[in-house]
């Protein structure tokens, strides 16, 4: 049929056209280039880093060094012998202190029983290999040349241990039972929470899109609460109504909060916006035909709900249970608040660095962590593609009918989830202005007084507010630049693709991960961009590339809304892409800039997992503070930043919509 | 790398000879591959300076694509693109000279009308006076100069339109370019549309090529119309010369309805469809050739039942192509009517003809009866077809 297809022959095969490039291009070109090199920077290398950390082990590898002892004149020189060999003869090391990490330093001396710094014996050290490194007090040595040293500098020699790429570390994690035994606990802890979720996302979302149930709006913004509080803030409610003074503790019969209770319930109360979001937008898109299709097929209730309701969400479904078991299994401060003793593999990452100072272990358990996340990731992305085939244009929205029974149930059930969000976030409320929960009751601001305690006082607010000014700034410009050159540039494929890829990826990369990627990454003398390592500078990093795709997908989705034609008119008129931009895109695309920026904002001053590696003494944040208040048994002033952090994001969410308000008023009154 | 620049003249070191004056567009050798797929298959096609040209084709057919390769948009496989003696084929779109206009418009939603004008006048060192002269002299131009505070959205489709245009034509491109410009507008807009853009652009004497899948549109607006399919023109001409003159079977199917029937080339002039002969001018067809017959449903006559007669009022002008035929169907379509007539003739197949309300009332056309049709020798096409 298509002649065209018969005979792909085309002249001059091999000799393709090449268009001049413009200037425009040339600038997009750099342009792209920068935003590429900064994900790359931010999140490409450090965890490419991290992954070669996993996989290396760190011995001494006695073989590799030989010595030579002279006598007591230190003119005449003994036999030559490994260290290998000195060390059968004594016993010097046991075999298993030979295992080292990246630090690693064994005393040459070691090996000499009889060694004393002021004798005048001569010492001769070299390595067998051209790798065998030691250091001669801080300079570095390496290599098959012997080195001659008196004993007082002999004294300072110490061997570096050998470095090799294996598997060891995670056959070392996987015989170890406590930290395999968080694989399971954690599956398992993020899949309840999964079910128990997605149940209540679902049933609130269709009462919210389903019934004519009143006072929609206000569950709505009840609803929104949580992802104004950092998911340490649940853990500390839950300590207070049912923990150990708790006065709700007998209703657990007997069973603790600290541990898997605990740690579903919190899980449940942050991850139910994101689930609940998700499948609104799910139900709201249903096509009101079908149902009038049903109903004149004399389908039952259950049997429209079955056939036509449920089907029509699925992917909405699917979606959420992915958002939320990625968040539940990735989530650090609510199972170190309230997790007690469960292993949970965020809470091991954050164990081994900061507890055990084993870097090579925290890059072992990070790598696991991803693999659940990115599978959950990829599923979700796979089903989002088939979802976009599932809109049709000609829908006519669904209106529900009013139904006295239906609409009472779920209006009940509304309240009661709203009565179990705002019921946590009151006992926080409460316990921050209380002398002591739950016997004296006296109202008192003791506990806003920050600089009495440890976790870094006023400053980490302070600090915390500017952390979310620079990555809401930063962030916005970065990410809708990014967007614009993958959705506009028109050439450049291919860098268009990986770079999109890029900007994906930080949805599968866990915070706790991404911020031991960035030590291992930064705090490296060798990296240029070390100076950036214990800044400010590297905390909005991290946080603008943890948070990055959201963003992402957000500034895309607005620039697909506009014609795709408007650069192809702006060339014809020959005038260059940044006066387009900043006259027609810019303004066409503000809202969702905006949008961006109070994301940012708010995710700024909530996050913990990423920043609790990377804060230094002068930049501590008010969510570590929590945590640390909270490790540091200050529980009440760690429920009275917390409100701060929910009573500044409320402020910010407020400015957000007046701003939006009047700056929309004058800048689209095309709409 | 090699850039065509450094073989090919600039376009500001030589000027355009007087050879190239006549044809101000040369495209030749143009091919357009994606991957395996070819989009453009050896375009050469020559367009003089002030000329109206439409490319006209079904979906995917590749007129858009090689609108697109002349405005720099896509650029194609291979292939010479001359404009003013100019070679461009490989000039960024923004150094090409040209004004467009798509389908959806691509209006700025947030500038207003006026500044959707001057977008393309601004930047080139002109004073705000000039401008403002200028766009208020475009917005006359198309009728619009009450609405220039409104934002598009403000506007009808129609208004829309002619608001593309003016900003299209704002900056005095050497070419206009077109694509599916009223696809997007109601019926009556459309015709009225139409007739405005030709004669703005007979006014403006402006180069214009116009991308469409109407037929209706192409011959009503073109000087000349480019018919392809597959990727290849099928032909060029006039709308008469390809209306009546189709050069292929898809161009005479593609412009206009057709009766399609098998044919076989009895000798030279004759030829048979389904069990009799019927005159025909078979060109260069050898005896034996098999062919496709084609007659358009408004080519057929309609006679009396008795035309035959010596005395009748209508003979026809090739007896031999008079056939009787029984009315089966009858159509009322307002201007005329459409029947289907099956003739022993033509064995089984059905023939549309349209007969005019005129005719159906004189000679008593009506379902069932029985009437006498004629197929004029010079309307009865013939197709060579593969066996």
């Amino acid at each position: 049929m298509n002649i065209a297809l018969e005979a792909p022959y085309l002249p001059l095969a091999g000799k393709r056209l090449r268009q001049e490039t413009s200037r425009d291009d040339r600038i997009k070109f750099g342009l792209m280039a920068i935003i590429g090199l900064y994900l790359i920077v931010a999140l490409g290398a450090p965890l490419f880093v991290m992954l070669s950390k996993s996989l290396s082990t760190y011995r001494f590898d006695l073989a590799a060094f030989e010595f030579q002892v002279s006598d007591g004149t230190g003119a005449k020189w003994g036999p030559v012998e490994t260290a290998d060999a000195l060390n059968r003869k004594l016993g010097a090391v046991a075999e298993g202190d030979l295992a080292s990490s990246t630090d690693g330093r064994l005393a040459a001396t070691k090996f000499f029983p009889d060694f004393s710094f002021r004798s005048p014996v001569q010492y001769r050290i070299r390595g067998t290999t051209d790798d065998a490194a030691f250091l001669a007090g801080s300079t570095l040595e390496k290599g098959t040349e012997w080195r001659e040293y008196d004993s007082g500098t002999f004294r300072r020699i110490m061997l570096r241990p050998a470095r090799t790429l294996g598997l060891d570390n995670f056959k070392t994690y996987f015989s170890t039972p406590a930290l395999a035994r968080s694989i399971y606990n954690s599956v398992l802890m993020a899949t309840i929470s999964t079910v128990v979720t997605i149940s209540i996302a679902f049933a609130l979302a269709y009462g919210l899109t389903r019934s004519c149930m009143p006072l929609k709006g206000l569950f709505r913004g009840i609803l929104a609460i949580p992802i104004l509080v950092p998911s340490l803030l649940p853990g500390i409610a839950l300590v207070y109504l049912f923990g150990n003074q708790g006065i709700f503790k007998d209703w657990l019969l007997g069973y603790s909060i600290y541990g898997p209770i605990g740690i579903v319930i919190g899980s449940v109360f942050f991850t139910l916006p994101h689930a609940f979001l998700i499948i609104l937008t799910a139900l709201s898109i249903a096509d009101a035909r079908h149902y009038e299709a049903a109903a004149s097929l004399k389908a039952s209730k259950w049997r429209t709900f079955t056939t036509v309701t449920l089907p029509g969400a699925r992917f909405g479904i699917v979606s959420a249970a992915f958002v939320v078991f990625t968040l539940v299994i990735t989530d650090f401060g609510l199972p170190k608040v309230i997790g007690g003793q469960y292993g949970m593999l965020a809470v091991d990452i954050y164990k081994q660095v900061i507890g055990q100072q084993n870097f090579e272990m925290g890059a072992v358990v990070s790598v696991i962590l991803l693999v659940p996340a990115i599978l959950a990731f990829a599923v979700d992305r796979h089903m989002q593609k088939r979802q976009v085939a599932l809109l049709s244009a000609r829908a006519v929205p669904y209106v529900p009918k009013p139904n006295v029974r239906m609409d009472g149930i779920c209006l009940a059930f509304a309240c009661l989830v709203s009565f179990f969000i705002l019921g946590m976030i009151a006992m926080c409320q409460i316990a921050a202005v209380v002398k002591f929960w739950p016997y004296d009751l006296t109202l008192t601001a003791k506990n806003f007084a920050f600089d009495l305690m440890d976790g870094g006082g006023w400053t980490a607010y302070a600090n915390s507010i500017k952390l979310a000014l620079l990555t809401a700034l930063f962030g916005s410009v970065i990410v809708f630049a990014g967007a614009y050159m993958v959705e506009k540039a028109d050439a450049f494929r291919f860098g268009r693709n990986v770079f999109h890829f890029l900007a994906m990826m930080p949805m599968a990369v866990p915070g706790m991960v991404l911020g031991l990627a960035y030590i291992f990454f930064f705090n490296n003398p060798a990296n240029p961009l070390n100076a950036i390592y214990g800044t400010m500078t590297i905390l909005v990093v991290s946080t603008v590339t943890h948070f990055y795709t959201v963003a992402h997908l957000t500034a895309l989705t607005a620039l697909k809304q506009m014609d795709p034609e408007f650069e192809s008119v702006a060339a014809s008129l020959k005038q260059p892409f940044h006066r387009l931009f900043f006259r027609v895109t810019l303004p066409v695309c503000l809202p969702a800039i905006l949008n961006i920026a109070i994301y940012l904002f708010v995710n700024a001053m909530t996050t913990v997992s990423a920043v609790v590696f990377l804060y230094a003494a002068d930049t501590k944040l008010a969510s570590v503070a929590v945590l640390n208040m909270d490790d540091a048994g200050d529980i009440a002033p760690a429920a009275a930043m917390g409100m701060m952090i929910f009573y500044t994001n409320v402020a910010a969410k407020l400015i957000h919509a007046l701003f939006a308000r009047g700056l929309l008023a004058r800048t689209q009154a095309w709409r | 790398m090699r850039h065509a620049l450094s073989i090919e003249p600039t376009p500001t070191s030589i000027p355009p000879t007087a050879a190239d004056a006549a044809s101000y567009l040369e495209i030749s050798d143009l091919w357009k591959s994606y991957g395996d797929f070819v989009a453009l298959r050896d375009i050469s096609l020559s367009i003089a300076r002030g000329e109206f040209i439409c490319f006209l084709g079904p979906s995917g057919c590749g007129k858009t694509t090689l609108l697109r390769a002349i405005a720099g948009l896509d650029l194609q496989s291979s292939g010479k693109i001359l404009q003013g003696g100019h070679n461009i084929s490989t000039l960024p779109a923004s150094n090409r000279d040209y004004g467009i206009v798509f389908q959806s418009y691509a209006l700025f939603p947030n500038l207003t009308i006026e500044q959707n004008i001057a977008f393309g006048l601004e930047n080139a060192g002109r004073s705000r006076a000039e401008i403002a002269t200028r766009v208020a002299e475009l917005l006359a131009t198309v009728g619009l100069s009450e609405q220039s505070k409104k934002y598009p959205a403000q506007l009808s489709g129609g208004q829309q339109q002619r608001i593309a245009l003016a900003r299209a034509i704002a900056i005095s491109p050497g070419l206009l370019l077109l694509d599916e410009p009223l696809s997007a507008l109601d019926a009556k807009v459309r015709v009225h549309l139409r007739h405005e853009i030709k004669s703005l652009q007979r006014k403006l004497g402006v180069t214009t090529i116009m991308v469409t899948h109407d037929q209706e549109e192409a011959l009503a607006m073109a000087d000349r119309i480019v018919v392809m399919n597959h990727g290849v023109i099928e032909q060029v001409g006039s709308p008469t010369e390809i209306y009546s003159h189709p050069k292929t079977l898809f161009v005479a199917d593609f412009i206009g309805e057709t009766n399609q029937f098998p044919a076989k080339v009895l000798k030279d002039g004759t030829v048979e469809i389904g069990h009799s002969a019927f005159d025909c001018s078979t060109k260069d067809l050898v005896v034996g050739a098999t062919a496709t017959a084609v007659v358009r449903p408004v080519d057929i006559i309609p006679h009396g039942a008795n035309a035959h007669a010596v005395n009748a009022v209508d003979r026809p002008a090739t007896p031999q192509n008079l056939i009787d035929a029984e009315v089966r169907e009858m159509e009322f379509l307002g201007m005329f009517w459409r029947t289907r007539l099956t003739a022993p003739r033509l064995g089984e197949r059905t023939l549309v003809a349209d007969f005019s309300v005129n005719a159906v009332r004189r000679l008593h056309i009506e379902t069932g009866g029985v009437i006498q049709v004629e197929i004029p020798r010079d309307r009865l096409l013939l197709f060579p077809r593969s066996a």
